[in-house]
């Protein structure tokens, strides 16, 4: 187990690193006039060349990249060009709203997934046609336009719910809950179907080994080899299956945090990108990378420690 | 596989040509929308913004004063265009890349392997997003950039797909009558993938679209671009004023996405429809001469009459596996069923225990157990409560393959254990007890390890044991033992063997021995019953038939274990399969 370990945060930490370092030459190599898109189109040269010796600009690309790798391994992604901001304290004011709305997303769509998963496996017949049905239509109808529809009949039209905004849970924890109810409505129906799907299929070929029939054989009822031994074979499969859908919502909240105008790292990403504020850039790509990870050394875990044949070496 | 038949199937189901047809409408709209309208979708009029629909603008205008409808058949051009970026560069990455990893493994597989891994494991959004301060505003490098991070998909496809065939015969005679790799690679190996490659394309299509628009709904991108997701930025900047600007673009994008999808999805059906046999309703389906459950008079413990058992096939009809057959097995007889692979005797051995799939069908006869039928009239099938009865106490099952019919999740005590307190009702710690003097039984020393042990710790020899633990676990009057030793080392199969004749003795069983193997039917059966596509070929006492077999095929069968070999294969030709 411990080897195991080793062996998948070495590779997280090989992926972050290589992640990190085509970011920075792609971003760095490619960006030019940094200094006189900050200062803009009034700037004179001499202030120019004094802005791009500030930020480091005049140096080389491979010693920049060094000198960046080491704060960065020291905790520190440098500050935002855009208002001088510590890059870190910026991303951990946005991070929260964002994981906050992931994560509770990802619980209400793997509870909903499992259930209309495993009902279509076992059940067949209509409720197989159904979650067939609503995979295709939730791959058809992207997520944002699912969020464009929740926003236009339920806060445009009807006023149910707030259209945007963001409400600290200390704040008020009612209006909270409403201001996430619908981009987590919309992360959720995005997701769901296909999870429900894919579980769907993890269930069936669980159901056609032979050691389900064995049991049968045994006299061990039906409804007890479905909820211990079928669902724990096929767990592994269904961990994955979220683990992949958490890494999607990650992309999902961008849009839903701009419908929603939700101050999370969507919204800070695309205004990072739009102003050019590569160190923003360069640290939230880390974040992002490093949240990935965890995900799948989590489940990597998770997974190890179902499997026998890891857990008892 | 030849990709032309599944796609006409495509064309002659009903959703299959709607998307085809609005998938080329929107194409023709992409290569001439702007013929159609005679407004150039991007002039903008300060006087007529946000319009409803008028004479004059079919579906209105947007807030700068440009025709929706213009603009609506124009921006189906970006859309394809994006589309086919992202297919097309995904393609030409993916497939090759998978094609090599998979012919030749090694280190190029491994590296491509992990990079492909990495690039799934990242939200393409977010990288999308960083990337654009290096590839500009050009949607179409974004979607250059999302075509390389899609690439994985194919790649896992192909490779896959390549592997399973590098080793097939027609590839190996390929490869000595002298063509050259990258010959056989595109002639040979491009056929298989092809198909599941067409289904991957249209989902990537349908993705591509969606992020393209979730791209110039942000705002990226180039804003003279006429584009359904432009549309919908500017609608949703409207929307307090005029949501019905959301209508379109929305809809637009939802039915072609829905299209590539259900196109793919279309092209699947038709592809499976050529290999699988369809599943019908089993009403659909006449069951024939089922006996109603009077009570059996004979003092059979077991006998089957005229038991036939089909599979539904594509057409409506009934694919027989088993063709009325009948045979008994009194208390304390063991009787061998013997033939070759397909004879139909697993089937009838499942169908005694309610074991069969689903999809099979009981087209006639009658079990009856104790005189108790195991058939119901209606349709074949008792229910599962009513099955319970038997199973486990009554009538016992000892599969072929040892490892594959022990959960691996679960520690062999439990799965020893368990059955016995749910059918004999026993509490855990008699059970663990009688678990542990079953594993004496079974010929097993260390039986604190064994119980202790998970599935893989064990091996296949001990594991069959258990396995034959687990099905006298219960006292039961009859036991299946479908080819128990085939997957067994050949001394492992004789103490498996004496181990059967030793609780046959000891629990006063009938035993049904299914199986290909004349010697284990010398060794232990009273009886045999020989099988061929289906039907009895013949049925006596085992002396008789093994010194005199009045059938020609039985003699085959015989001769055949004579030189000492398994008649795993069709012995006689002509009736195939």
């Amino acid at each position: 187990m411990a080897s195991f370990l080793a062996k998948r945060l070495l590779s997280g930490v090989l992926l972050l690193f290589a992640i990190s370092s085509l970011a920075f030459f792609l971003i760095y190599a490619s960006s030019t006039n940094i200094a006189s898109n900050i200062l803009g189109e009034g700037a004179t040269a001499d202030q120019i060349k004094q802005k791009s010796h500030e930020l480091g600009l005049d140096q080389p690309i491979v010693s920049r990249y060094f000198s960046w790798l080491k704060h960065a391994l020291h905790g520190s992604f440098g500050n935002s060009w855009a208002n001088n901001d510590s890059v870190i304290s910026e991303i951990m004011r946005r991070l929260p709203i964002t994981l906050s709305l992931v994560l509770i997303a990802i619980l209400i769509s793997a509870i909903l997934a499992t259930t209309l998963g495993v009902l279509a496996a076992i059940k067949g017949g209509m409720v197989d046609r159904v979650v067939q049905m609503l995979a295709v239509a939730g791959f058809a109808i992207p997520g944002f336009i699912i969020a464009i529809i929740l926003v236009t009949f339920l806060a445009v039209k009807t006023h149910i719910f707030p259209a945007t905004g963001w409400v600290a849970f200390t704040d008020n924890p009612s209006n909270w809950a409403k201001s996430i109810t619908l981009p987590v409505i919309s992360l959720v129906v995005a997701t769901m179907t296909s999870s429900a799907q894919q579980i769907r299929s993890a269930v069936k070929s669980v159901l056609e080994r032979d050691f389900i029939r064995t049991l049968t054989s045994r006299g061990i009822s039906r409804r007890e080899i479905i909820i211990k031994h079928v669902l724990r074979a096929a767990a592994p499969a269904g961990l994955t299956v979220l683990s992949l859908q958490f890494v999607g919502m990650l992309g999902g909240t961008v849009i839903v945090e701009k419908i929603f105008a939700l101050p999370g790292m969507g919204d800070l990403v695309v205004n990072a990108t739009a102003s050019g504020d590569t160190p923003l850039v360069m640290g939230i790509v880390v974040y992002t990378v490093i949240i990935v990870i965890v995900v799948n050394l989590v489940v990597d875990l998770i997974n190890g420690w179902l499997n026998p044949k890891v857990r008892v070496k | 596989m030849n990709t032309r038949s599944p796609l006409r199937k495509v064309l002659r189901n009903p959703v299959g040509i709607a998307v085809v047809a609005y998938l080329f409408v929107i194409l023709i709209f992409a290569l001439l929308g702007s013929s159609f309208s005679h407004w150039d979708p991007n002039k903008p009029d300060v006087f007529s913004v946000l319009q409803g629909p008028t004479a004059k603008h079919w579906l209105g205008t947007d807030s700068a004063g440009r025709d929706l409808y213009a603009r609506l058949l124009v921006g189906s051009r970006a859309t394809l265009i994006a589309a086919a970026l992202v297919v097309l560069c995904s393609l030409l990455i993916g497939v090759p890349a998978g094609m090599f990893a998979g012919y030749y493994g090694g280190a190029f597989d491994a590296i491509a392997s992990w990079f492909a891994n990495m690039l799934m494991s990242l939200p393409a959004m977010i990288i999308l997003l960083s990337v654009r301060t290096v590839i500009g505003s050009s949607i179409y490098f974004s979607m250059v950039i999302f075509g390389i991070l899609v690439s994985p998909g194919f790649f896992r496809l192909t490779r896959t797909a390549v592997m399973a065939v590098r080793n097939e015969l027609y590839v190996d005679a390929a490869r000595v009558s002298g063509l050259s790799d990258i010959r056989i690679m595109s002639r040979h190996i491009l056929t298989v993938v092809r198909a599941p490659i067409i289904i991957q394309t249209s989902m990537v299509a349908g993705i591509a679209i969606s992020i393209q628009s979730s791209l110039e709904f942000l705002g990226l991108g180039d804003a003279k671009l006429v584009s359904w997701g432009f549309m919908l930025n500017d609608g949703f900047r409207n929307i307090f004023m005029k949501p019905i600007l959301l209508f379109w673009p929305a809809l637009a994008i939802s039915l072609t996405i829905a299209s590539f999808v259900l196109f793919g999805n279309a092209f699947r059906d038709a592809l499976e429809d050529s290999k699988k046999i369809k599943r019908k309703k089993s009403d659909d389906v006449v069951v024939t001469t089922v006996i109603p459950p009077a009570k059996d008079e004979s003092k059979h413990l077991l006998s089957v009459t005229n038991l036939g058992i089909g599979y539904p096939l594509a057409d409506g009809g009934l694919k027989k596996v088993v063709n009325e057959i009948s045979f008994s097995v009194d208390k304390g007889e063991v009787l061998g069923i013997v033939g070759e692979s397909g004879s139909g005797k697993t089937q009838t051995a499942f169908s005694i225990l309610g074991l069969l799939p689903e999809s099979a069908v009981i087209t006639s006869g009658r079990v009856t157990f104790n005189g108790d039928s195991l058939l119901s009239p209606e349709n074949g099938k008792i229910s599962e409560k009513a099955m319970r009865e038997y199973r486990g106490k009554k009538i016992a099952y000892i599969p072929q393959e040892p490892m594959s019919n022990l959960d691996p999740n679960f520690k062999i005590g439990y799965q020893l254990v368990r059955p016995m307190m749910k059918v004999l009702g026993l509490s855990k710690a008699e059970a663990v007890t009688k678990a542990h003097s079953l594993l004496k039984t079974v010929g097993i020393e260390n039986t604190d390890r064994i119980f202790n042990a998970y599935p893989h710790e064990i091996s296949g020899g001990m594991a069959q044991r258990v396995l034959i633990a687990g099905a006298v676990s219960c006292d039961p009057d009859l036991l299946i033992a479908d080819e128990p030793t085939t997957a067994l080392d050949v001394t492992i199969q004789a103490e498996v063997l004496d181990l059967l004749r030793d609780l046959q003795g000891k629990f006063d069983m009938g035993i049904i021995l299914v199986t290909h193997n004349f010697g284990v039917v010398a060794d232990l059966c009273d009886r045999v019953v020989v099988m061929q596509y289906g039907s009895v070929v013949e049925s006596g006492d085992v002396r008789t038939i093994l010194k005199a077999p009045s059938q020609a095929y039985t003699q085959e069968l015989l001769g055949s274990m004579l030189v000492d070999k398994t008649p795993m294969t069709l012995l006689t030709s002509g009736k195939g399969e």
